[in-house]
């Protein structure tokens, strides 16, 4: 919570960065408290390490500082206080945390808690999930991430133009 | 940073380790939390701290960018394939009982061809998407020099 705050008010887009692999890496501890491993894997590998990478990369080919936003954005304030009362107010109806009968121990989870090893054969469940019972979400997810990356390659993969044109175009010099 | 004998050093020691870990979450899923996309993002990560410390074309050369666009389409298609092997031994799309006679070797078996295909993918496009990223940069550089020589 306090490194989310920090993020908002530095200007220094490098500290920033930086502050946002220190969140990610908070939030992969609380997953492993919660005993959720591929979850905490992830988020340690993805958040912490690759989109900082990432999104360092692109720091290289913009400026460090922000451009400090003149003057306040009233309606902007306006969505954001009724999204947040709205979800503070939904939040109110979640059922218990670790409650038994919590709707999401009714669904089918129960039955790939009881039938995974009989099926597969295999003990970790989240993978069995993943590949086995729910793999057209999972071959959907692949076709994204290699969309991704043929969007990312139609964008950069051209040669820039000259300092001169891209000063009239706009874009920032380095 | 090529000059830093520290850092050369140590990363000669950790990068062969991440990529063995990257292998180890991939071929080691289903015992263990991991699976084909958090392999390919580590074994991404090892590749992406070898480019930061001995340069991007030192890294091009030991995998080209052209295999890794080759790669990163035969991941997804591998996955589809899998799929389609399941429709054509006469079951649904993506079941994997009709692969082998032995239900739980051929559970097993869909699982660990499908997550490499989504653990190549993965591994390529990141590398694909930082050496976009990061040949950018060069490049601005070389389009500037020129454009320098051309205005004296």
């Amino acid at each position: 919570m306090v490194v989310a705050v920090a993020v908002i008010r530095v200007r220094d887009l490098f500290a920033a960065t930086m502050l946002f692999a220190i969140y990610s890496l908070l939030s992969a501890a609380l997953f492993t408290v919660l005993d959720a491993g591929d979850v905490a894997l992830t988020e340690a590998a993805v958040g912490a390490g690759i989109s900082t990478i990432l999104v360092l990369a692109v720091l290289t080919l913009a400026r460090r500082h922000e451009r400090p936003a003149s003057g306040h954005n009233l309606l902007a304030l306006a969505v954001v206080l009724v999204t947040g009362a709205g979800l503070v107010y939904a939040s109110l109806d979640l059922p218990e945390f670790g409650n038994p009968d919590n709707p999401i121990h009714g669904h089918v989870g129960s039955y790939y808690t009881e039938n995974t090893y009989e099926d597969m054969g295999i003990p970790n469940m989240v993978a069995a999930v993943l590949a086995s019972y729910r793999s057209i979400d999972t071959l959907g997810e692949a076709f994204v991430i290699f969309t991704a990356a043929l969007a990312v390659f139609a964008l950069l993969s051209v040669r820039p133009p000259s300092r001169r044109s891209r000063a009239r175009d706009g874009e920032e010099a380095p | 940073m090529r000059e830093n004998g520290i850092l050369s050093i140590v990363a000669r020691f950790v990068i062969p380790l991440i990529l063995l870990f990257g292998l180890y979450i991939q071929f080691h899923g289903e015992y263990s939390p991991g699976g084909g996309f958090q392999a390919g993002v580590v074994f991404a990560a090892g590749w992406i701290l070898f480019v930061l410390i001995y340069g991007l074309d030192a890294a091009l050369r030991v995998i080209p960018e052209r295999v890794m666009y080759v790669l990163s389409a035969l991941g997804v298609l591998l996955y589809s394939l899998v799929g389609l092997a399941g429709v054509a031994l006469g079951g649904h799309f993506l079941d994997f009982y009709p692969l082998l006679s032995d239900p739980h070797a051929a559970q097993q078996a869909g699982i660990v061809l499908v997550e490499f295909g989504v653990g190549v993918t993965v591994a390529t496009v990141v590398m694909l998407v930082f050496t976009l990223f990061a040949r950018r940069r060069s490049w601005w550089d070389e389009v500037d020099a020129e454009a320098e020589e051309e205005g004296q």
